[in-house]
């Protein structure tokens, strides 16, 4: 308990780094910044491990008040914090590839004139997405939830002299804004119906509040669901995630591949007990998962920029952890968000290497042949590539993954619509991971290499690409030995997963299938790419419908476009002169003219105005004898 | 004595004030202006006095008196008032006192 007192001191730190940046930031040296800026993070991480280690040796659930925030009614949110299995791994993981990223950006942004602005935005991130997953009471949740955003939009217009940077940061904050206009109605709905907003204590009564199913379990249910699809970039407002890519690419690596985006993710498993409350709330997460996943890892196969097949690759992936929530695979959703921020942290980085040796070359088929080139980014970049495809046995990436397909075929929710869903997105995602692979670092080289990193840069990624491969060990299937020690982890937190009965006899050939998809989908990624040279323009040229199609992301933006940005850009050309406003500046012109008009009266020749007092007078007599 | 008949009174009353006000109206030399608004107010008070006899009360005096101590503080001012008028713009012509149009 003593160590955990200190758990105030996690977002703490990060905040006072980004107070301090943004107050004297402009004045200070580039190596005090980075000092700063990447040390606050540090000392927030070994905070974290000492917390940890103090969590493990009396796991629990921790209720640290630091104060009272407000009070308005019966709704009296305050600061405090709840430290419990679920909050510990995402706060370990915030915290430590936060960390990692932040020393990458030491080097990486060393040139560029904003560096304490950088520093600030990222500290401030960090500090807001700690407070997100620590919030004991979903006003201070939200308060986390909208700061993330806030500094997501600042960190994609960074460089806001390009107006297509800040389009991007426009988009991203408009388009998440939507979910939250929707997680922020289903939070008055949990207040009207529980008057509190604690999280624990809306846990324990839903269940005795709410039937099973009930119609208003299903709509708050849905409208925080609402509010995760917007942050974790799913179906239907996936479209910003690619193009918040227009943002540097340490930002990207950690709020939009490792932290960030998985704040969904964490919500639906923080609020647990109210989606399990409503069948077609589950449901409808899992479909939005499984349509999500392949969408985006089709649109994944056709990118050719780096970046941006990353990006539908980290839409694909959130997909399969809401996979995993729909069907109830609480622990096999935060398994997979745990492997896959440390393997997706690890590929932006390596990108961000690659895009800065290639003087800021995005488009993979001008690449080729890193291998030689940079071999310490290809083995970095390999090891998260097959942890992203996850090849069997080695890397974390298949044991996350296997969960999730696992649960989802035999899970008491799953079913076998699902279950396909995930085995395509496999085979899709191993495809796309080929690909990428295949193109940026094989072949002949197109563009020479200008730039080689320091070690700021070279140790996140080699930090990243172990942990790419072991973290899968934390937790193996039940048939292969006793070692689940996330899911036993977070037993206290989550409840485990059901599974159907007799399906256990099936795991191992599941397996097989899934790796066998894995293998197939690497092939076919081989044999197009680079077995048969010539073959993917053939491909493309066959399918160019298609290919457009999915490139353009399944043409949502247009959709989109069509639908709600055309309308209100038209109503505002319609409305350029303010309709309104007409009845106001009518008003003022009336006074304004009778003002003129008795302006004019006063002459100045006398003789009128006594001629006005005359008339006025006769007139007053008149009317008192005649009316 | 005969009386005079009321209707004589105030008849020369309101002839009086009329003289008095088309006069303010049409003259542009502000004396001439001031006198005229003196041969109104002593209208007014011939009427309060024919009034005052035709009900046979003191009232009627008792106004004209008013009147009359009104008028002189009236005249005190204004001639104070052209006074000023001609020390600033050397005419007694109202017309070309006229730099307060709106």
């Amino acid at each position: 308990m003593s160590t955990i007192e200190y758990l105030w001191l996690v977002p703490f730190l990060p905040l006072l780094g980004a107070l301090l940046l943004i107050v004297v930031g402009r004045s200070m040296s580039k190596a005090a910044i980075a000092w700063i800026g990447a040390g606050s993070v540090v000392l927030s991480a070994l905070v974290v491990i000492v917390i940890g280690i103090g969590f493990l040796s009396s796991p629990g659930v921790y209720e640290i008040s630091v104060w009272q925030w407000f009070v308005v009614g019966n709704l009296n949110p305050s600061i405090e914090l709840h430290l419990d299995a679920l909050s510990l791994i995402f706060i370990f993981v915030i915290t430590f590839v936060g960390f990692l990223i932040h020393v990458y950006s030491v080097e990486f942004m060393r040139e560029d004139s904003g560096y304490a602005r950088f520093f600030a935005c990222l500290n401030l991130f960090v500090c807001s997405m700690l407070l997100l997953v620590l919030a004991g009471n979903l006003v201070l949740l939200y308060l986390g939830w909208e700061g993330v955003g806030l500094c997501s939009y600042l960190l994609i217009g960074f460089w806001y002299e390009d107006p297509k940077n800040g389009y991007a940061a426009r988009k991203a904050f408009i388009i998440t804004r939507v979910g939250d206009t929707a997680m922020l109605i289903g939070l008055f709905l949990l207040f009207s119906t529980f008057s509190t907003l604690d999280i624990e204590t809306i846990l324990s009564a839903a269940p005795t509040e709410w039937e099973q199913g009930s119609s208003i379990a299903t709509l708050a249910a849905l409208l925080l669901l609402g509010g995760a699809v917007g942050k974790s970039a799913q179906l239907p407002l996936q479209n910003w995630l690619p193009d918040a890519m227009a943002g540097p690419t340490p930002v990207s690596a950690l709020i939009h591949a490792a932290t960030m985006v998985t704040a969904g993710v964490y919500l639906i498993a923080r609020m647990y007990v109210v989606f399990e409350l409503s069948p077609v709330a589950m449901t409808t997460v899992g479909v939005v998962g499984a349509v999500t996943l392949l969408i985006a890892g089709f649109s994944a196969i056709t990118q050719t920029d780096l970046k941006r097949v990353l990006a539908y690759s980290t839409i694909s992936q959130i997909g399969y952890m809401f996979l995993a929530l729909g069907v109830g695979a609480w622990s096999a959703a935060i398994f997979h968000f745990f492997t896959h921020a440390f393997f997706k942290a690890l590929l932006f980085l390596c990108a961000g290497v690659i895009i800065e040796a290639l003087h800021h070359e995005h488009d993979i088929f001008r690449m080729g042949g890193l291998r030689k080139q940079l071999p310490f980014v290809f083995v970095a970049f390999f090891a998260g590539a097959a942890s992203l495809a996850a090849l069997p046995l080695v890397t974390s990436g298949f044991y996350s993954k296997d969960m999730i397909l696992w649960y989802a075929w035999a899970g008491e929710k799953g079913n076998g619509l699902l279950y396909a869903a995930g085995l395509v997105g496999a085979l899709v995602t191993a495809l796309y991971t080929a690909r990428l692979v295949i193109v940026t670092f094989f072949g002949s080289a197109r563009t020479p290499v200008s730039k080689k990193p320091g070690w700021h840069m070279t140790l996140p990624l080699g930090v990243l690409a172990v942990l790419s491969i072991t973290t899968g060990f934390l937790e193996v299937p039940h048939n292969f030995w006793h070692g689940q020690l996330i899911s036993g982890f977070l037993s206290d937190v989550l409840p485990a997963t059901t599974i159907q009965p007799g399906s256990e006899a099936y795991e191992w050939l599941l397996q097989l299938v899934a790796v066998m998809a894995t293998l197939v989908g690497v092939f076919i990624g081989y044999y197009i790419y680079m077995a048969t040279p010539g073959l993917h323009e053939i491909v493309k040229m066959k399918m160019a419908p298609l290919h457009g199609l999915m490139q353009a992301g399944w043409g949502f933006d247009a959709l989109y476009d069509l639908l709600f940005v055309r309308p209100v850009t038209w109503m505002a050309r319609a409305n350029r002169g303010d309709i309104i406003d007409g009845i106001y500046t009518g008003i003022a012109w009336v006074t304004m003219a009778a003002n003129r008009a008795f302006a004019m009266t006063q002459n100045g020749v006398m003789r009128w105005y006594v001629l006005g007092i005359v008339v006025g007078a006769l007139l007053i007599i008149t009317l008192g004898i005649f009316v | 004595m005969n009386a005079i008949p009321i209707e004589y009174g105030l008849i020369l009353a309101g002839i009086l004030f009329m003289l008095g006000m088309v006069s303010v109206l049409i003259r542009r030399n502000i004396i001439f202006m001031l006198i005229s608004v003196e041969i109104m107010l002593n209208a007014a008070g011939l009427a309060f006095i024919v009034a005052g006899s035709k009900w046979t009360q003191a009232d009627g005096q008792i106004m004209f008196i008013f009147i009359l101590t009104m008028a002189a503080a009236e005249v005190s001012v204004g001639l104070a008032l052209i006074l000023q008028i001609y020390h600033q713009l050397k005419t007694l012509d109202t017309d070309a006192a006229n730099r307060m149009r709106g």
